[in-house]
């Protein structure tokens, strides 16, 4: 596993963006309301937001950028480097993370590229952005990271159409001597690639025409290869099999005991999947928030989303120690443990 | 190890669910048509925590009763 650390560095502020849009649980039709009750129970997801009128990544994330910077202060020119995390980006190509770097009006010195990763990518992002501005040459730098999965839904495929939920989020880091940095444990699974996967699209299996009819399989699900498949049990089983184990590598590695950790902000797929994994850790609620509840499945956005919308109060008026962690789709995963002071966490916004 | 212990274990997981009464040791898991996906991940999870066994999708595919869960489980302990 890839244990290191990162000195150097801070996060100075947060900020998240969803659609207006609600799309409660209770109202999906594809559900018996025996289903619904044990799926807002278990799954823990009661409402997600859902992005209309052709609202991309994009355009979540810019608003998310444009409030960080001015509750920040940051001027745009300062901004040295820009980092997008998304799995379904405005086009193949070119990455999304440029455009933005217009849209953004930031200077053509900035660097930015994307990177394709769902899950665990909030993690990984900050792994890299904090990697390049360690040494002090690069001093400001904005990870941005969400995706639009309900735009890879079907309507009729109840293992997937109520668990996802839109977000874009922005993340403001910046090179601060001396500063403790961040510590990472980061791990891959390709064997795994199928299990949570848009089959058709990319040059293994090119768009043709059997590609968008919608196939009804032996359990009753129903769905197209441009949607998105998700193997639920395989994913379980590897979130109970993995992610304590990586977060107790993570704090061994640092002579540190979850006792001394203020909050662990979790990637949140499925309530049941975070609950068995708190339980097997002894970790109490209160250290452990959901956004989940609302806001449903939310990719590499759902841990600053957490952030903003369940420990803002906390967060902003105090130090406080942390641990993320990210695991899921590829299969990648990843946790890192790091401090933050009087963090900026700007108020949800909606679009 | 209690195969009654077992059925236990997983009908109290399910209190609320009216339909779990139903479910006995012979119960074929795939045919009965109110057991859904997401009872199975609860099972999982309870596996998991009351036994420290995690069972593999494949293995779970593998078996049609509570009884042949049960001995799998058993066999893993």
């Amino acid at each position: 596993m890839a244990l290191f650390s990162v000195k150097n560095i801070e996060i100075k502020g947060v900020a998240s963006s969803v659609p207006k849009k609600i799309v409660k649980t209770k109202d999906y039709s594809g559900f018996t309301s025996a289903e619904k009750k044990m799926f807002e129970k278990t799954v823990g997801i009661a409402e997600r937001r859902m992005a209309v009128n052709g609202v991309t990544i994009s355009d979540l994330c810019f608003e998310a950028a444009e409030k960080l910077l001015d509750s920040l202060k940051w001027r745009k020119s300062e901004i040295d480097i820009l980092i997008l995390v998304t799995q379904l980006g405005d086009y193949n190509l070119p990455a999304t993370s440029i455009i933005l770097q217009n849209r953004l009006g930031l200077s053509q010195k900035c660097l930015a590229f994307d990177i394709n990763l769902g899950c665990s990518g909030y993690v990984y992002g900050l792994s890299v952005i904090s990697s390049m501005l360690s040494s002090g040459q690069l001093k400001k730098g904005l990870l941005l990271a969400g995706d639009v999965s309900t735009s890879a839904m079907n309507f009729h495929d109840k293992s997937t159409y109520p668990m996802f939920g839109d977000a874009g989020t922005a993340t403001a880091v910046e090179f601060s001597q001396n500063a403790e940095g961040m510590k990472f444990n980061l791990q891959s699974n390709g064997k795994g690639f199928d299990a949570i996967i848009i089959p058709d699209g990319g040059l293994r299996n090119p768009i043709n025409e059997s590609t968008f009819t919608d196939v009804k399989d032996e359990s009753g699900l129903v769905r197209n290869n441009r949607n998105l498949w998700l193997n639920g049990i395989d994913v379980f089983n590897f979130s109970l099999k993995e992610v304590g184990k990586n977060i107790s590598a993570l704090l061994q590695e640092n002579d540190n005991s979850k006792d001394e950790i203020d909050f662990f902000v979790l990637h949140q797929a499925n309530r049941l999947i975070n609950e068995s994994i708190r339980k097997k850790m002894k970790i109490k609620p209160e250290f452990f928030p959901y956004s989940i509840g609302n806001f449903g499945n939310t990719s590499s956005a759902s841990i600053p989303l957490t952030i903003t919308t369940r420990l803002s109060d906390k967060l902003s008026s105090d130090k406080k120690k942390l641990i993320f962690c990210g695991f899921g789709v590829g299969l990648s995963w990843g946790s890192m443990m790091l401090s933050t002071n009087k963090l900026n966490c700007v108020p949800l916004i909606e679009i | 190890m209690k195969i009654e212990v077992f059925l236990e274990k997983i009908k109290n997981e399910f209190e609320d669910d009216f339909d779990i009464e139903k479910l006995t040791a012979s119960s074929k898991i795939k045919d009965l048509d109110w057991w859904s996906s997401m009872h199975m991940l609860v099972v999982i999870a309870l596996i998991d925590s009351e036994y420290e066994v995690l069972l593999s999708g494949e293995e779970l595919r593998s078996v049609n009763s509570v009884q042949e869960l049960f001995d799998l489980v058993k066999s893993k302990v």
